[in-house]
């Protein structure tokens, strides 16, 4: 009884243990603090002030959130940014998987090779990438000179360009190897007995796909997806560079508009609020729908998950 | 004699350009048996299973199941099943689920699948586990499950590929029993892959000891302890001293007589022949440690002197580690009744001449 009173030598070594492990977290809390956590605290605030006359004042006031909810564009822009990243979730999803189960179970000698091939373009510049298709598609683009050299067009096609269509493309272009990584993690986590074991017992491949390997990989289908929406729901410079006329069609572009054009710091803010709202409520029923999906076996090793997606995606609403 | 269900023809496969991992092996596999190939790592007993489950393709040979080349057939088409070393149940599946799943894929009705499970499930005795998921379960109950999975089917083979080699001794040596129980029963055909000797000799009807891709002795475990043909084998299975020598003389008592004498340091000792032996000819005498013992003044033959440098007691026994005028060494039980010598004797030994056996390279 008494010597659990005194401190030992164990309880100190454990004290001083708990000072430096609180010294080292404190470079990368302090880090976190003042370059998130406070903007996101100021973002948070700024959406509760009044403008009047131009002028930034620091009465409360909830008619931001008012003017957001009862003008027709706030909404509408909303849903089809939502749209839009909805349609290049499941395009990349599409384009990932296939591309990520060959990788990970067919191809033997150059794996790495293509892996990289897949992975490199992330260490491009996301504006060199964008602007890449502006190459390709413009009116004196790759595109248009191809069409006009085998004589399929005669004038170069100016519909490429400028549109929701060329957002769209780039979107699925820079964000396809978000969604092919974790679905790739989590396949070539499968060990290979469960399909052996699948075939074993009379399951021919295709049967071997839909009852073992599709339903462990989901927790990876999960992720990538989340990576896609999130990120390509964000975007605010492949609008800019490829949208066109209508460059103010996501609703990042509309933030920017506000923040910068309209000088309108509040309502940008209340924007960008209820747009970080949504990403935590996606990002919660994911994580919450992956944990499901979790076995506990050997191919549940997390895939990464979409926590580094929050980061990203906020940066850019 | 009945037909084998199952026959390797020389079998072989080479992994890339290399040596092969299995060599020419051609084997017959009597329905019913429980058949053990028995190996140290890298000997191809787990190559050979896996290119009759229909994992691998063979580089060259052929398999047959009731005369019929099976050889081209994927492993979903092969009428034989696997218990897997490390069980690869499916994890997103309940018991029930996994056990279930090869009935489910043969397309067989809702009803019965339900039956055949439960039955399966009492069989291995986890009749209240069905509903729980795999993780959930001991190695034990895990290992049990996968032996379910696979019989429920009702293979005409079934494959083990080391199925206790993650199951501690006590829970090892109970399974041991029930899966010869289980092939008794059935009457399911047992190929069963194992490093370990002694629980190939525990459940085995027969043993194909493999080393190098190819088999080096085929036959029961108690021949195979008592008459190994090869040093290897007589290394192999259970503890063994080998004395190297030359034959000294054609066999004594006629042809019927499968008995020779080795020249070993310069003692001429008699021991079985299991194969017709030149004189001159390099050979191993191979003797059990449990075979040897001190000799009496009324043994005549097979007498040797030996120094004893080390006594150990194990509980059962005591061991005595000694050694030869040539520096051989001979590991021999003390006999419980007589008092341990002290170490740096040196104690005459002697051994039945039908228990020391002529072995080769």
């Amino acid at each position: 009884m008494s010597a659990s009173d005194r401190p030992t030598a164990f309880d100190r070594l454990r004290a001083s243990t708990r000072l430096r492990t609180l010294a080292g977290a404190a470079l990368p809390v302090g880090f976190v603090t003042v370059l998130l956590l406070l903007p996101y605290l100021f973002l948070f605030a700024h959406s509760f002030f009044r403008l009047r006359n131009g002028q930034l004042t620091h009465e409360l006031t909830l008619e931001n959130y008012g003017r957001l909810f009862g003008t027709p564009l706030y909404p509408q822009t909303i849903l089809f940014s939502a749209g839009m990243a909805l349609r290049v979730t499941v395009a990349s999803l599409l384009l990932a998987y296939p591309l990520a189960y060959l990788l990970a179970f067919k191809v033997r000698r150059h794996r790495n090779l293509l892996y990289m091939a897949v992975i490199i373009p992330l260490w491009v510049s996301y504006l060199v990438r964008a602007y890449a298709w502006k190459i390709i598609l413009g009116q004196e683009g790759i595109l248009n000179g191809f069409l006009m050299s085998i004589g399929v067009i005669q004038q170069p096609l100016t519909v490429l360009l400028y549109s929701k269509w060329a957002v769209m493309l780039a979107l699925i272009h820079i964000y396809t190897p978000f969604t092919l990584m974790p679905i790739y993690a989590v396949l070539e986590s499968i060990p290979a007995a469960y399909k052996e074991a699948s075939q074993d017992l009379y399951a021919s491949r295709w049967a071997t796909f839909l009852n073992v390997v599709l339903p462990l990989s989901l927790p990876g289908v999960v992720a990538g997806c989340t990576f896609a929406f999130v990120l390509s729901m964000g975007d605010f410079i492949a609008p800019v560079l490829l949208g066109g006329n209508d460059s103010a069609l996501m609703v990042s572009n509309l933030v920017v508009s506000l923040f910068g054009v309209a000088y309108n710091w509040p309502l940008g803010a209340a924007v960008s609020v209820v747009m970080l709202g949504m990403t935590l409520v996606l990002l919660t029923l994911a994580r919450k729908l992956e944990d499901r999906m979790n076995y506990g076996g050997p191919a549940d090793r997390r895939t990464g998950g979409p926590a580094p997606a929050a980061g990203r995606g906020s940066l850019h609403a | 004699m009945t037909p084998p269900i199952l026959e390797l023809r020389g079998l072989t496969k080479r992994f890339g350009s290399g040596v092969a991992a299995v060599d020419d092996v051609s084997l017959d596999v009597a329905a019913g048996e429980f058949l053990t190939l028995l190996g140290a790592s890298g000997s191809g007993k787990t190559t050979t299973l896996r290119m009759i489950a229909g994992f691998e393709n063979p580089t060259g040979g052929e398999i047959l199941m009731d005369g019929q080349p099976l050889t081209l057939l994927p492993p979903f088409k092969r009428p034989i099943n696997t218990v897997f070393q490390q069980y690869a149940l499916f994890p997103h599946m309940s018991v029930r689920s996994n056990v279930g799943y090869g009935l489910r894929m043969r397309g067989v009705a809702r009803a019965e699948i339900a039956e055949r499970v439960t039955q399966a499930l009492e069989m291995v005795q986890l009749g209240q586990l069905g509903e729980r998921a795999p993780r959930q379960l001991s190695g034990g109950q895990q290992q049990r499950v996968a032996l379910a999975r696979a019989l429920v089917n009702r293979p005409r083979v079934l494959l083990l590929d080391e199925p206790l080699g993650a199951l501690d001794l006590k829970l090892r040596k109970e399974m041991q029993l029930e899966l010869k129980r289980l092939n008794r029963q059935l009457g399911i055909t047992f190929l069963y892959v194992t490093h370990d000797q002694e629980e190939a000799l525990t459940m085995s009807d027969r043993i194909a000891l493999m080393r190098n891709g190819r088999i080096e002795q085929l036959s029961g475990p108690r021949e195979m302890y008592e008459q190994p043909l090869t040093r290897y084998v007589a290394d192999f299975i259970g503890e063994t001293n080998l004395l190297e020598g030359t034959v000294a003389d054609r066999p004594t008592g006629g042809p019927a007589d499968r008995r020779t004498a080795l020249d070993v340091a310069g003692v001429v000792l008699e021991a079985v022949a299991t194969r017709t032996w030149r004189e001159g000819e390099r050979a191993w005498l191979a003797i059990r440690p449990e075979h040897i013992r001190p000799a009496a003044a009324t043994d005549g033959a097979n007498r040797i002197s030996v120094t004893v440098r080390d006594l150990v007691f194990t509980g059962v026994v005591t061991r005595v580690h000694s050694t030869l005028k040539d520096g051989s060494q001979l590991v021999f039980h003390w006999p419980a009744e007589q008092t341990p010598p002290v170490s740096g004797t040196t104690l005459t030994v002697c051994f039945p001449s039908e228990r020391g056996i002529c072995v080769s390279e």
